[in-house]
């Protein structure tokens, strides 16, 4: 009997050596497309389960971090103050992935850039948990709360760079939202609040300042102006200074705001135009610089940058096809198919603010190690000479002017700001639209710190009597305000 | 029934020591004790790395696993001691690693499943404490088994009574009304009382193999001499085979029947090796493959969830959500698990159903990656290897073909569990041996390993011992193979 129990016996080693086979197959060999399948939850259980790194303001103040847990994800993603940082941190979901700069620099995040591979290499061979790395932002946070407070019961952006490093200090977009209620761990409260955000007519998880673009109304006239400073023109320059002009080859007025009348009535020098915001004479002196020449300046000031990154992407600003005359004349007052983002238009108020130099736009610092250690600092980066020094100086004394003549609230002693505003139609029948109200503007004029565009859509409270001064001028002062003040 | 063995009263070292010395094969006792040690070892360092990977403070509740996995192994230890003295040393200490080892891994799945929200407001209920009670009640049973069978040849006398209650225990569950034995899981082959629920299938494969195996041995030479020639081929008469075809026939359709396909398989494949391992004859298995060759294939025309089977076998993937979600979710995590695994405590167990039973050996293979899968399977094998060994060595025809069935059966097991978490054939349920949860099949199995060292003990016992001789038939003492170990 004792031979067959030996058979018996290589039987079971070969029944052995077949589930040693085919184990060696499954987990060796097929093992990568399993783990990769996009139906195994492990991979993404994982990520979720990571010490996520945090997202701290330049004032270091703690923006998203996590939170120990006892269930299976292990670390809860936390956002102090959510709503007032939203549009800048981004959101963190298990169920809705990532957005913001929790999407940017997600790799980053949650530790799996190559920026970290030294650091897990090391964690391999310690055994420490993985953990990631941590931004710490370019965002004053003072500013940011004191503008998201400034901005409160409108739909509207603040954005406001340091023009001579490009550092993004504050992007505030209202009504925001509370990335706590996505992050959760309960999966209803998680699907509860989205769709709750996703339903909201007001659309409080688009980041208006980088995502959403408006027709920039009269502070395209600034691109206008220093086209023409390029051009030669001086603060002197003799322009159009009627109260109402026709468009060419039509019987569409296009008149002066309350139509009021500029210089004397015929003529007016540039700086008084701007100053006080004539559209005659933008109208005709865009017809007189050509397409071209005003698609150039524009650009120079970040118009029409198709990958425009500072890392969250900016949507291109355009000034759309201008197929004939009329179109020049309402490009020129930044009316027809223009549309800027609030971004671009702070860019080109730090531009100006720069004697002209435009700086790269950024939002990280420093990237830091999971010990915070400094892996990486961002640089300031010139992008281009927009201007030439001193017709930048030029258009500062013009914008100063500007500010002197805008009306509206909130006006600060001891600073000289150097603005201007705009009130943008916009929609099918622009008469009875409420107007957007914009505001950009740079203080202190004479030696620049801060460089900000504001923008109320459909002209908050004042609707249809709204203007760029009454509405959205007092809301970029007191963040100017508030920025100087406290330091 | 039977009466005690002398050398065994009292400790055998001094009984050794008291005649013959020299003669006496070692016991070899302390090497079980010292490997048991190890195994202790390994357990606790195990249940330690569970507990810090899952971040859990190193509770008393770990303490108490801890103190009762140590406890039962010391009497198990003690009671082979006394009770089986030369026994094979390495069996107890494979059992004990498995043992321990499942209730790392069932408490860990316990940590994974407590997080997890269960449909109805359910709470998991933790499944270790349970765990760690059964083995005590196994132990109970393996150390009576062990104290009142003081030889396995007596098991001999009674194998027709043995071959009737394993019938009636596997026709019990399929006979009852659904309130004592209620379909879980598509298959009806449970009996609950309360809290508390068997499967009287695992412990009539015991039954029934003693019924085989004495039936066999008293009837083989019959087989082999008294048949007809039919083409070519040795029959043995209709009388002669009938009781052992219709207990056969009877088992494996109540257990088609019950739906219970792990268990029919199983029991086909340990009958058929009996057969022939007691006839010699390999024209058994050949009939016996054709024989299941056809029975599956007309199984898989009549039967619909045997159609599913063999459909997520073959596509898994063709319904991930559906049908082939069990084998799916054990590919992720044995494919996540890759080559070194997870580590123990950070794997997925919650994500794989029937985690602690059926699929124990898949969350080990996540979590201890193919190594650890391939060391389980080890372990497996020297048990089975072991337990032939002692098969190979005893003297008797009952003991040889007795321990070779029960070899076979743990490791025809395993391959069944774990070929098919694994994909090599299809899946069907059944646990895997010690490893899983639940209390029949520990039950059962510490029978079966009480059984498997009372055989060894027999064959390594010095011969010089007298031992009362059960009757036998003369004609089977004839064909007895004798065989000496050479020490």
């Amino acid at each position: 009997m004792n031979t067959p129990l030996r058979r018996v016996g290589l039987a079971m080693m070969a029944m052995m050596l077949l589930l040693l086979g085919n184990a060696t197959y499954v987990q060796v060999i097929k093992a990568d497309d399993y783990r990769k399948d996009p139906l195994n939850r492990r991979v993404i259980l994982d990520q979720y389960s990571r010490e996520r790194g945090q997202i701290i303001s330049a004032d270091s103040v703690p923006l998203a971090g996590v939170e120990k847990t006892n269930d299976r994800l292990r670390y809860l993603r936390t956002y102090p103050n959510g709503p007032a940082f939203a549009p800048v941190t981004g959101y963190f979901s298990t169920i809705y992935g990532t957005g913001g700069m929790e999407r940017a620099e997600d790799d980053l995040l949650n530790g799996s850039d190559d920026r970290l591979f030294a650091r897990r290499v090391s964690d391999l061979i310690t055994g420490r948990d993985p953990k990631g790395g941590s931004l710490q932002l370019t965002i004053d946070a003072k500013l940011q709360q004191v503008a998201y407070e400034r901005l409160n019961g409108v739909t509207g952006t603040v954005v406001a760079i340091r023009p001579q490093t490009g550092e993004i200090l504050a992007m505030v977009s209202t009504p925001s939202y509370d990335p706590n209620a996505l992050a959760s761990h309960d999966v209803d409260a998680q699907e509860e609040a989205w769709t709750s955000f996703d339903a909201d007519k007001s659309k409080p998880m688009l980041n208006r300042s980088v995502h959403e673009s408006y027709p920039p109304g009269s502070t395209f006239k600034l691109v206008v102006t220093a086209a023409a400073l390029a051009e030669g023109k001086t603060k002197e320059s003799e322009v159009d200074g009627r109260p109402v002009i026709t468009l060419p080859g039509t019987n569409t007025p296009l008149p002066n705001f309350n139509d009021t009348t500029c210089g004397n009535g015929v003529t007016a020098s540039l700086e008084e135009a701007l100053s006080k915001s004539c559209n005659t004479a933008f109208a005709v002196l865009a017809n007189e610089l050509g397409v071209e020449k005003l698609r150039d300046q524009a650009a120079k000031f970040g118009y029409g940058e198709p990958d425009l990154s500072i890392p969250l992407s900016v949507v291109p600003s355009t000034l759309g096809p201008i197929a004939d005359k009329p179109s020049i004349y309402q490009t020129g007052i930044g009316q027809k198919d223009v549309r800027v983002t609030p971004m671009v238009n702070a860019m080109m108020a730090a531009t100006i603010a720069n004697g002209g130099v435009r700086m790269q736009p950024h939002l990280i610092g420093k990237v830091l190690a999971p010990d915070l250690q400094v892996i990486s600092e961002t640089d300031p980066d010139e992008v281009d000479e927009a201007m030439d020094p001193d017709d930048a100086i030029a258009l500062r004394d013009m914008m100063i002017k500007s500010e002197n003549n805008t009306g509206g609230g909130g006006k600060l002693s001891g600073v000289t700001i150097a603005s201007k505003t705009g009130t943008a139609e916009h929609g099918e029948d622009v008469k009875s639209t409420n107007p957007h109200a914009w505001y950009v503007a740079f203080a202190p004029a004479e030696k620049p710190e801060i460089a900000i565009a504001v923008i109320v859509e459909n002209g908050g409270q004042q609707g249809l009597s709204a203007t760029g001064g009454r509405v959205a001028a007092p809301i970029g002062r007191s963040v100017i305000g508030a920025y100087l003040g406290g330091r | 029934m039977g009466s005690p063995v002398p050398g065994a009263e009292g400790t055998p070292l001094a009984a050794a020591s008291s005649t013959s010395p020299g003669l006496r094969p070692p016991t070899r006792r302390s090497t079980e004790l010292f490997m048991l040690a190890f195994a202790a070892m390994l357990v606790t360092g195990a249940l330690i790395l569970v507990e810090a990977n899952q971040e859990q403070e190193l509770s008393l509740r770990i303490l108490w696993l801890g103190l009762a996995y140590l406890g039962l192994l010391t009497v198990a230890h003690l009671a082979v001691r006394k009770w089986a003295p030369y026994a094979d040393p390495v069996i107890m200490p494979c059992v004990a690693l498995l043992n321990g080892l499942g209730l790392v891994m069932i408490h860990r799945i316990d940590l994974a499943m407590a997080d997890v929200k269960l449909p109805g407001d359910r709470v998991w209920s933790a499944a270790a404490p349970k765990q760690v009670l059964w083995t005590a009640i196994a132990l109970v049973l393996f150390c009576t088994v062990l104290k009142v069978l003081s030889d396995h040849r007596t098991l001999a006398r009674y194998g027709y009574t043995f071959g009737l209650l394993g019938l009636v225990a596997l026709v019990l569950p399929g006979v009852l009304p659904g309130f004592i034995a209620p379909e879980i899981n598509g298959a009806k082959i449970w009996l609950s009382f309360g809290a508390f629920s068997i499967q009287p299938g695992e412990f009539a494969k015991i039954l029934l193999m003693v019924f085989f195996a004495a039936f066999l041995v008293s009837k083989r030479d019959l087989f082999t001499i008294a048949g007809r020639r039919v083409l070519g081929l040795d029959l043995p008469r209709a009388r002669d085979l009938g009781p052992l075809i219709a207990a056969w026939a009877v088992g494996v359709s109540i257990m088609v029947l019950q739906k219970d396909l792990g268990s029919s398989l199983l029991f086909f494949g340990i009958v058929l090796v009996l057969l022939y391992v007691a006839t010699e004859r390999a024209v058994w298995v050949v009939l016996g493959v054709m024989m299941f060759c056809v029975g599956a294939f007309v199984a898989w025309k009549l039967f619909t969830h045997v159609q599913v089977r063999v459909q997520n076998w073959l596509d898994p993937f063709a319904d991930p959500s559906g049908a082939g979600y069990q084998i799916v979710q054990s590919l992720f995590g044995l494919g996540t698990g890759s080559m070194f695994g997870a580590g123990l405590g950070g794997g997925r167990p919650d994500q794989i159903p029937e985690a602690n039973t059926d699929f124990i050996t898949a969350v080990i293979g996540e979590e201890l990656g193919f190594v650890g899968l391939a060391a389980v399977l080890m372990i497996y094998m020297v048990f089975a290897m072991r337990g032939l060994r002692g098969a190979l060595a005893v003297r008797d025809t009952f003991g040889k073909l007795l321990g070779g069935g029960l070899a076979f059966a743990v490791a025809f097991q395993i391959f069944i569990v774990v070929g098919g978490v694994t994909k090599l054939i299809p899946m069907t349920g059944i646990t895997a041996p010690f490893l899983s949860y639940g209390g029949s099949s520990l039950l059962a199995n510490y029978i079966l390993v009480a059984l498997l060292l009372r055989i060894s003990d027999a064959a390594r016992a010095p011969k010089s011992t007298p031992k009362p001789r059960p009757q036998q038939p003369a004609i089977a003492d004839q064909f007895t193979v004798m065989v000496e170990r050479p020490k």
